[in-house]
């Protein structure tokens, strides 16, 4: 027989405990989810669902224009992760790779408008988009979330494309490349995985915006859908199965995405907060 | 001589201007967004402190002087957000440091599990901020079948079912709570990466001169973290004053105005009240505070690379 260690079971005994105390509000959200006729409140609270009724998700995903709230969430998080790529890696490349006059002064600009975090600029920015005609409209939400993540998105971006050899661009100048020869076939290629996980990124922290959405989007058709969870709940204050099933249609793909995609998750926590959609 | 020298600082500024044609294409659109959706908000932001800033086109914004910072600092709702404020960075930031720490040495000691373990605990910090705040509001339901009051009434904690959004400091405390256990994973990870920078060969050191856990924990690993440790706590504390989305799910700043924040109470003040000027005063005030708080982590973190131990 193996001898059990002691300690490592100790340790073990003890985590679990701390995932429970993570996993039991997910657990008390799904079962809410899965029961019916939730105006009334259960008791006692249901942790483990008893009965798999799925009704809550039809009756969420077909009312309230839930399925509209979801496809105009796709529609502004894959746009503003595109446009993002797309001025992130041109922007890095810029720095990374050109030499001109007041470089680094300019970066520092960038660096330095970070400092403050976005949710302070909201009121000038309101006069900003309010200026160009563009409240509730998708095109002045996709310049906020492309804007405002430009700087951090360069400064991670330029830090990685640093480190891809120089040689490889040597010989496309010498075959008679230019710098977008260089961009298209060295750069981009090279940093796949890096941009891959930079566009995970950028994909769930639009999908998630809460506070930009909420201040410049007025109309209800075009609202988001962590601002329809949020009015859902207002609206069926009582009805707490519903909204845990439209919680759960909002959530469940980015949990799944972070799942899969878990060591690339991890390892940019550290560098939380450089992308924003 | 002379005119060598203007030739030569012609020649430098064509090579620059040359230089400048070449970058901008690809760093052109990125900075005109940069510049119109943040330099020139942030610095809008400062002069419409100074007045009394009217959002209708072609209305005149009166320029007020200091009257708003004045106004700030007589307005007790604003006072009671700063001490909301200041309290929840007292209260979640130790407890977020020292529970993502403990979890982070464990699981560093664990022969197997770990990712399980790493994964599970961070649910929640990339679970959107709207989607917990209801879960949490849903736990601290009033009356016997709200789980949290169900569960200290079954352990006997309490003797009736609290009204935990209805009064201050329990509506408070919903806040923090929500605040720590969200926290908790980005701190784990961040002090997880570090403890593997710490080599093996410094705690089988410690073990052979006989060293027991807790000695190694405060007098080995507790110092080689110190300058993750002060990443984290100016990366919490910035984050303390960003606190706003939960504040406005849960409790919508009541009862009366008691759990308000200043984020919170700056968004009142905008898109409520539609005083402008009276918000962009605000944020000012928070950014400067958050601004200095930022230069200073800047300034340790390129000390304690310098001097690494």
């Amino acid at each position: 027989m193996k001898k059990i260690n002691f300690p490592q079971l100790f340790l073990h005994i003890f985590l679990l405990i701390c995932v429970a105390a993570m996993i039991v509000p997910f657990l008390y959200m799904i079962s809410t989810a899965l029961t019916k006729d939730t105006y009334i409140m259960p008791y006692p609270p249901i942790l483990i669902p008893k009965t798999f009724y799925t009704g809550n998700f039809k009756e969420a995903w077909l009312s309230n224009n839930f399925f509209r709230y979801f496809l105009n969430s796709l529609y502004i998080s894959l746009i503003s992760t595109v446009l993002s790529l797309f001025i992130a890696t041109l922007s890095a490349y810029g720095f990374a790779r050109f030499s001109f006059p007041g470089k680094e002064m300019l970066f520092n600009v960038y660096l330095f408008t970070m400092m403050v975090p976005g949710v302070l600029n909201i009121v000038a920015q309101y006069t900003v988009i309010n200026g160009l005609h563009l409240v509730d409209t998708y095109s002045g939400l996709l310049l906020l979330y492309v804007g405002t993540g430009i700087a951090g998105n360069t400064f991670f971006l330029r830090g990685f494309f640093e480190s891809i050899p120089k040689e490889l661009e040597e010989s496309i100048i010498i075959d008679g490349g230019t710098r977008w020869t260089i961009y298209r076939h060295v750069i981009l290629p090279l940093s796949k995985p890096a941009l891959a996980t930079f566009a995970i990124f950028a994909f769930e922290g639009t999908w998630d915006e809460f506070f930009v959405a909420l201040t410049f989007i007025k109309t209800e058709i075009k609202r988001t859908l962590p601002i329809a969870i949020m009015l859902f709940q207002g609206e069926f204050a009582t009805k707490w199965g519903l909204v845990f099933a439209a919680s759960l249609i909002a959530v469940v793909p980015v949990i799944l995405i972070f799942v899969v995609f878990q060591k690339y998750f991890i390892r940019g926590g550290i560098q939380e907060g450089a992308i924003k959609g | 001589m002379l005119s060598q020298n203007v030739s030569f600082r012609n020649k430098n500024l064509s090579r620059g201007i040359k230089e400048w044609l070449d970058v901008l294409p690809f760093i052109g659109i990125g900075f005109i967004l940069l510049a119109v959706f943040v330099i020139y908000p942030q610095i809008k932001n400062i002069y419409m402190a100074f007045t009394n800033y009217n959002i209708m086109p072609g209305q005149v914004s009166p320029w007020v002087g200091l009257l708003n910072f004045i106004k700030i600092f007589h307005d007790d709702n604003f006072l009671l957000a700063f001490r909301n404020t200041i309290l929840y960075g007292i209260v979640t930031v130790p407890c977020q440091m020292i529970i993502g720490l403990v979890i982070a040495v464990l699981i560093n000691n664990l022969t197997r599990g770990k990712v399980f373990y790493r994964v599970m605990i961070y649910i929640p910090v990339i679970t959107s901020w709207v989607v917990v705040s209801l879960i949490f509001k849903y736990l601290f339901t009033d009356g016997k079948e709200g789980l949290m009051n169900f569960l200290l009434l079954k352990l006997h904690l309490i003797g009736s079912p609290i009204m935990w959004l209805e009064n201050t400091w329990t509506a408070n405390l919903v806040i923090w709570l929500l605040g720590v256990w969200k926290g908790i994973g980005w701190v784990m990870v961040i002090y997880y990466a570090a403890l593997q920078g710490i080599s093996n060969d410094i705690y089988e050191a410690a073990k052979i001169d006989g060293a027991n856990p807790i000695q190694v924990f405060f007098n080995i690993t507790v110092p080689l973290i110190k300058p993750t440790t002060f990443y984290i706590l100016i990366n919490l504390i910035i984050g303390a004053f960003g606190v706003f989305i939960q504040v406005m799910l849960i409790t919508g700043g009541g009862p009366l105005g008691t759990t308000d924040v200043l984020l919170n109470y700056m968004y009142k003040a905008a898109f409520s009240d539609f005083n402008f000027g009276y918000a962009s005063a605000m944020s000012v005030i928070i950014g400067i505070v958050i601004l200095t708080l930022s230069l200073f982590q800047k300034r340790i973190m390129r000390y304690s690379e310098d001097n690494p131990y």
